[in-house]
């Protein structure tokens, strides 16, 4: 059986937003894909602007690798603005 | 979602004690399980099941409602009534976009759905015999499911709980369709009264078998429950459905077919009359008086829709060789 190519469907809900990931569909071409991403995903007025991607285009992080992709970033309270001590008198900053 | 290189991808994992209570920890801290963690096979399958019964469902449940769209009587309810079946399909495709992230392909799910392997649900099995059926299942059956969906917004597999969330809020407008067509009918003529009081009678029963066996016999339930893919047990939704819709149908002045429901104060609930379960399960194993006719249905859409799909192909196959020829 041949199958449809799968497609990963971004929304931008009104203009000054970015688009999100909403969801994903099959179809042949990116024509239809735009044709059935509108028909799915925006039936009550979710969006203004739709993206489709190939799923095959999205390269992806291995969760297996969560730990030393984001763990790190959690010991760097210095790069907090609340890491630094600068006295009330100054005002706000 | 995500599921590029997931498809038919061996989904077995090593499950030693250790990783067992690593996973089962993630679940009790309510950590969401996304598409390429680890997971037990078991919890793969229990899903992949779930969410494809699920789908299925949706797509089947387009049938016995899409036989009244032409007879609609008048155009408002047929507008409705399109907008209700078109959602249904938009479920069945959000569904089946959910299980496709745990390596199965919708070619697949569609080709067990054909031959009879996956199930649905056997409300669908029902025939629709007059236009109060049509707003006795938005009431009465959307109202069941949005039951059993509500709790799994919060599902511990994200893509299914994001499928939900999409689904509960386009499916308030089901019930609500469905209970102001009874409602025109309960408040019309006597006859137009005795038509809702007759698919209300019919539905009813049908309707609570809709959460699936009591507890003591539910065979999936307690993993389930661990798991927290399920939230509620089938007699918690089954009792908070009755709770709910009672007074619905006192309100319009309809009778539940059931002569010892009864309102108990101690539990602040209604106890009701036993189900038929020998009537459940011979619909569940396909002996529902419609259960030939939807499959045919389906079968049927597939087969013809055949040369449509690979007609598409075939068209963006030729213009990505033009759109590369002209580069």
């Amino acid at each position: 059986m041949t199958e449809t190519p799968l497609w990963e469907v971004f929304i931008r809900p009104r203009n000054g937003l970015a688009h999100k990931h909403v969801g994903s569909l099959h179809a042949a071409d990116e024509v239809l894909a735009l044709q059935a991403a509108r028909d799915v995903y925006t039936r009550r007025g979710e969006g203004v602007s739709i993206w489709v991607v190939p799923s095959v285009a999205i390269t992806a992080s291995d969760p297996d690798h969560a730990a030393e992709n984001f763990e790190p970033t959690a010991d760097k309270i210095y790069r907090h603005p609340t890491f630094y001590d600068i006295p009330d008198d100054v005002g706000h900053m | 979602m995500y599921s590029q290189g997931l498809i038919g991808a061996d989904g077995r994992t090593t499950e030693t004690p250790e990783f067992l209570q690593a996973f089962q920890k993630r679940i009790d801290a309510e950590d969401k399980i996304e598409p390429k963690d680890a997971m037990p096979e078991g919890y793969r399958k229990t899903l992949v099941r779930q969410i494809g019964q699920h789908a299925h469902s949706e797509i089947v449940g387009m049938l016995p409602e899409g036989n009244w769209i032409t007879r609609a009587p008048s155009l408002r309810r047929k507008a409705a009534l399109l907008a209700k079946v078109q959602d249904e399909g938009g479920h069945g495709l959000y569904l089946y976009a959910a299980a496709e992230t745990l390596g199965v392909s919708r070619e697949e799910m569609t080709e067990e759905l054909l031959s009879g392997k996956a199930k649905y649900s056997s409300i669908f099995n029902y025939p629709t015999l007059s236009w109060a059926d049509i707003g006795i299942i938005g009431w009465l059956v959307d109202g069941a499911a949005i039951m059993n969906q509500i709790p799994l917004c919060r599902c511990s597999f994200g893509p299914y709980a994001r499928a939900m969330i999409r689904v509960c809020k386009e499916e308030s407008f089901h019930q609500r369709q469905g209970y102001e067509i009874v409602m025109t009918l309960a408040q019309g003529t006597p006859e137009q009264k005795e038509m809702a009081q007759d698919a209300l009678n019919r539905w009813w029963w049908p309707s609570l078998m809709m959460f699936g066996p009591h507890d003591a016999d539910s065979q999936h339930s307690d993993q389930s429950m661990a798991w927290k893919i399920k939230r509620f047990t089938n007699d918690e939704l089954r009792q908070k459905f009755i709770d709910a819709t009672v007074p619905q149908a006192e309100y319009l002045g309809l009778t539940v077919p059931d002569a010892d429901l009864a309102w108990n104060e101690a539990k602040g609930g209604y106890d009701h009359g036993p189900i038929d379960w020998g009537e459940f399960w011979r619909v569940v194993k396909g002996h529902g008086p419609m259960a030939r006719d939807r499959i045919k249905a389906r079968k049927k859409a597939w087969d013809e829709g055949a040369w449509v799909r690979e007609a598409a192909l075939a068209h963006a196959e030729k213009r990505a060789a033009r759109k590369i020829a002209a580069e």
